[in-house]
């Protein structure tokens, strides 16, 4: 099975203090440090488990600039066997749109069953999923959770619904799907894995290559524009619950179970 | 000798003795060789290990640990019954070697045991064989009466060890036996037939034997004598023969492991021998994941190991319900060894090991606290191999989801908990710290004499910054012309070395290295025991690397540091060891004399300090892990604590103090223990300027007034 990965480079939020700039309509950028958006970490990981058990190859595919050619190296030193790098200075400021249009001229180029994306970008909406299947007259699903090759060009999936509960579905190949974390548990990538592939040499496409208007990308042609940016503000403290053990135990019981927490 | 003929020249059967005795030596001498050699295999297929350099300091290994029996009265009665079996086995070597010659060479004398000597020396081996036949018996009826909790075999681990042992122990007793019947036969003969008698040695097993054979027929006694050396041949050879597939291997193989044995304290061993840092990008695999990655010596510990169970007995791990036991790693290797490498027929090697033998939570488990491998009597190595099955899992990107965001944080921004860089130093920031002491970045025109490497806990952990300051308060008061990296210190990388992730420790170590060089110091304070042993055994070329204990302690003998009398004489304190400054670094001593210098404070001991010191729960990466346990160690050891009578539990680690606070609330004795770092006590403690008290008033609290 031919797999592509769509993923994409973000604020590592666990390592980051996120702070506003000074005109408050972006974050701080300069001493973010970036990963790989959590949830297409664990859509390459499935794509991997999928291709070692019934055979297959993987692509990871991105749409950014030359640093983001560092999450390609990273998932190709998971086990990936192509990363590409889609780049060029019209495709700077896409909406989601924009993105799924870039991707899908990339998928016709090529001849891919299954598409996955992660969930959502850490720093997005999403949407690039969706509307990529759309535009590719693809079938898709979202939260996927569980995925099962069946004979037929047939895939079980489960998609995770309200309340954490699974719902099953069957769905045709080829199609997309967004992949909701903790449908595995992605394996580890450290400094030497990457350094092995350090050299492995990853082929870019830009507008021409992909046959993309420009002018139905980037900043222009976008329809949904980032105006601002703001940070919550602080709701009041934790609430301390008081009393004896038993009663603090009981209580927040209670809490739990009223927030749905236990059944 | 003519009426009761030597065993050579009987002639039982078709063959004469000396025929019979010829075939049973060749054919036990044979297959022991073929035995060995079969069991060599796996070590001929392993990886290399160097360990063929200072003769001086490895015959003292042996000297000590092998001769001297070192460890063995760790364990009174164990050791002690150890070390008389081991001594009655020295005493009876030459005996033995001369019993087997003589069943061919009947004739024989041992060179130099002939006349008075070896009168003397047959009176030694007459109560060397009734001692190790006691201890037999006592072995045995310890294992059947008294059943110490460590033979125990937990169901996960497989079936019972008992019958085996029991089985080995009988077989030298039944030696013994046969060995003082043949030298009692042999005597009572002599005595009917008026001969002059070769004197038993009073009250001991052929003695005691010949009195009751004495007044046996001539012919009777002939076949006692025949019968009990042969009986004495087939049993020697099959225990020779049968050692090697169990337990008592370790007759054989304890010489070499001890030999072989590791020699540095605190260090690990590379991920190659004999391949550089630099090269070993170019090394397919790192680690172990398959029984042939480990090296020869660890193979040979697996011989090795006794089965005696003092390592898990010792565990914390272990202890509190953790999936590891060492005993099992070290059983179950060996077990997979005797079944991969058979006797007969191709061995089946090359099956990964986590998943097979070992499980993951397993390997995480460990500490590598080290207690293990201070009480080991055969100096079996554990943590060098739980770190080569790291290095293999990490290596195949096997690794628990909660240690890789600390591993990446590690990777991009030098500290476990993914914090600004830019951060590192804003401990020196408090207001009311800022004000007493200032303390130096290192960078650029900005020089001392004395680096105090923070390292990350210290750095951003809100609690241990506290001992950073007191740290810097007690430097600063000494006199000491210091100063910290600051934003140019990363993670020294200690436990990420020891959680197996090579590559990014050598990353952190060259960037810490080459910023330390830069700064030109002359030593290196810090106060964490990890960061302590980092520097002084993971890097190179480091200036000398000390403990801030051993700073307070040496100036407190300089009369730099005096101490007020404690406030509340209350108090009951007791001093627990980390483990990377005591066991691993020998520093036991200096803490407690610093306590010891403060007037007035009561110090007590737990039961299980110093070498024996029990693990918090581990640090640096340890904290991420989310173990599989029943309880927490930390939990324990606050019981230890409060069972000594201490209220106030001083450590000297950065993570011991985040263990042992947790574990005070956990084990809801808040209130009535507390926990202090000697960093921050003995700050706190500093008399600074003229004496707040006198010396007579010192002298009352100390007798207790």
């Amino acid at each position: 099975m031919e797999i592509l990965v769509c993923a994409r480079r973000v604020p590592d939020t666990s390592e980051n203090e996120i702070t506003l700039n000074s005109a408050g309509n972006d974050i701080e950028r300069d001493e973010l440090v970036y990963s790989v958006n959590e949830p297409d970490n664990y859509a390459v990981e499935e794509a991997l488990q999928i291709a070692a058990r019934i055979g297959g190859n993987v692509t990871v595919v991105t749409v950014g600039g030359e640093d983001d050619e560092e999450i390609l190296r990273r998932e190709m030193a998971m086990g990936a066997n192509h990363g590409v790098l889609i780049t060029d200075e019209a495709f700077s400021g896409s909406d989601g749109l924009g993105i799924a249009t870039i991707l899908k001229a990339f998928v016709e180029k090529g001849n891919y069953d299954l598409i996955l994306t992660g969930v959502q970008a850490e720093d997005g909406g999403a949407q690039v999923g969706g509307m990529l299947a759309a535009m590719l007259d693809y079938p898709f699903a979202s939260l996927v959770n569980s995925i099962e090759v069946l004979e037929g060009r047939k895939l079980k999936i489960s998609r995770e619904i309200a309340g954490g509960d699974k719902e099953m579905n069957e769905i045709d190949l080829p199609c997309v799907l967004s992949i909701q974390t903790g449908i595995n548990e992605p394996r580890y990538v450290g400094m030497r894995g990457i350094r092995a592939v350090a050299s492995v040499p990853i082929p870019t496409y830009g507008a021409s290559e992909l046959a993309v208007d420009p002018r139905s990308v980037g900043g222009a042609a976008a329809r949904v524009k980032r105006v601002d940016y703001f940070l919550p503000a602080l709701g009041k403290g934790a609430e301390m619950l008081e009393g004896s053990r038993e009663e603090v135990i009981d209580r927040l019981v209670g809490l739990v179970a009223a927030k749905g927490g236990l059944k | 000798m003519v009426g009761i003929e030597l065993a050579a020249q009987v002639t039982p059967w078709l063959a004469s003795g000396r025929t019979l005795f010829l075939i049973i030596h060749l054919l036990g001498i044979t297959s022991f060789a073929y035995i060995v050699a079969r069991r060599l295999v796996p070590l001929l297929r392993a990886e290399p290990d160097l360990r063929f350099d200072q003769p001086l300091a490895r015959l003292g290994k042996v000297l000590k640990f092998g001769l001297a029996q070192w460890k063995h009265p760790r364990y009174r009665t164990a050791g002690i019954i150890h070390i008389f079996i081991f001594a009655g086995f020295i005493c009876l070597v030459l005996r033995a070697f001369y019993v087997l010659i003589v069943g061919v060479s009947e004739n024989f004398v041992m060179p130099g045991l002939s006349g008075e000597a070896g009168h003397i020396y047959n009176l030694i081996t007459d109560y060397a064989a009734t001692v190790v036949f006691l201890c037999m018996v006592i072995a045995i009826v310890r294992r059947l009466v008294f059943k110490p909790a460590r033979y125990a075999v937990p169901e996960k681990f497989g079936k019972a060890h008992i019958a085996d042992a029991i089985f080995l122990l009988a077989l030298i007793a039944i030696l013994m036996v046969a060995d003082s019947l043949f030298a009692a036969a042999r005597a009572a003969g002599q005595v009917q037939q008026g001969q002059s008698v070769e004197l038993l040695a009073a009250w001991s097993l052929p003695w005691m034997l010949q009195s009751l054979l004495v007044s046996s027929s001539l012919s009777a006694l002939k076949d006692f004598y025949f019968g009990a050396y042969l009986l004495h041949e087939v049993t020697f050879y099959f225990l020779l023969c049968y050692r090697p597939f169990g337990i008592q291997f370790h007759v054989e193989t304890s010489l070499f492991n001890l030999y072989f044995a590791k020699l540095g304290r605190g260090t690990l061993k590379p991920v190659k021998y004999g391949v550089s840092d630099e090269h070993l990008d170019q090394v397919k695999s790192f680690g172990v994941k398959t029984f042939e990655d480990f090296t020869w010596k660890h193979m040979l510990d697996f011989y090795s190991c006794a089965d005696c169970g003092r390592c898990s007995d010792n565990c914390p791990a272990n202890a509190v319900g953790r999936p590891l036991s060492p005993r099992f790693i070290t059983i179950k290797a060996r077990d997979y060894a005797f079944q991969h490498y058979p006797m007969f027929g191709k061995p089946d090697n090359h099956k990964a090991l986590i998943g097979g033998i070992y499980s993951e939570d397993e390997i995480w488990s460990c500490t590598t606290c080290g207690a293990c491998e201070e009480e080991c009597p055969l100096l079996v190595e554990y943590i060098d191999k739980v770190v080569d099955l790291r290095r293999g899992m990490i290596d195949d990107g096997n690794v628990p989801q909660s240690l890789q965001k600390p591993l990446k944080a590690l990777e991009s921004r030098g500290n476990p908990y993914g914090k600004m860089e830019k951060k590192r130093a804003d401990w020196v920031n408090a207001n009311d710290f800022r004000q007493t002491c200032q303390v130096k970045t290192l960078v650029g025109k900005s020089k001392a004499d004395t680096l105090y490497f923070v390292d990350s806990v210290t750095s951003y952990d809100d609690r241990i910054q506290s001992i950073g300051r007191a740290t810097a308060k007690i430097l600063d008061h000494v006199g000491e012309d210091f100063g910290i990296l600051g934003t140019a210190e990363k993670d020294s990388g200690h436990e990420v070395r020891r959680f197996g992730e090579e590559t990014l420790f050598m990353a952190l170590r060259d960037h810490n290295a080459e910023a330390i060089k830069a700064t030109g110091v002359k030593r290196i304070v810090t106060a964490d025991p990890h960061t302590y042993n980092a520097l002084k055994h993971d890097y190179k070329d480091m200036p000398p690397v000390e403990h801030i204990s051993q700073v307070i302690a040496s100036e407190v003998k300089s009369g730099k540091i005096k101490f007020n009398a404690v406030e509340n004489g209350n108090n009951v304190y007791t001093y627990h060891d980390p483990c990377y400054l005591g066991r691993h670094n020998q520093v036991y001593d200096d803490p407690r004399d610093v306590l010891d210098a403060i007037p007035g404070l009561k110090r007590v001991e737990m039961s299980r300090s110093r070498d024996r010191s029990f693990c918090c729960g581990g640090g640096g990466l340890m904290l991420f892990y989310e173990p599989k346990e029943e309880q927490r160690m930390g939990v324990k050891r606050v019981q230890m604590a409060a069972a000594a009578g201490a209220n106030v539990i001083v450590t000297a680690c950065p993570f011991c103090m985040v263990n042992i606070e947790d574990a005070i609330k956990v084990a809801g004795m808040e209130g009535k223990m507390t926990a202090i770092d000697l960093a921050e006590l003995a700050e706190q403690q500093i008399a600074r300027g003229k004496p707040v008290v006198k010396a007579e008033q010192t002298a009352e609290i100390v007798a207790g007034r």
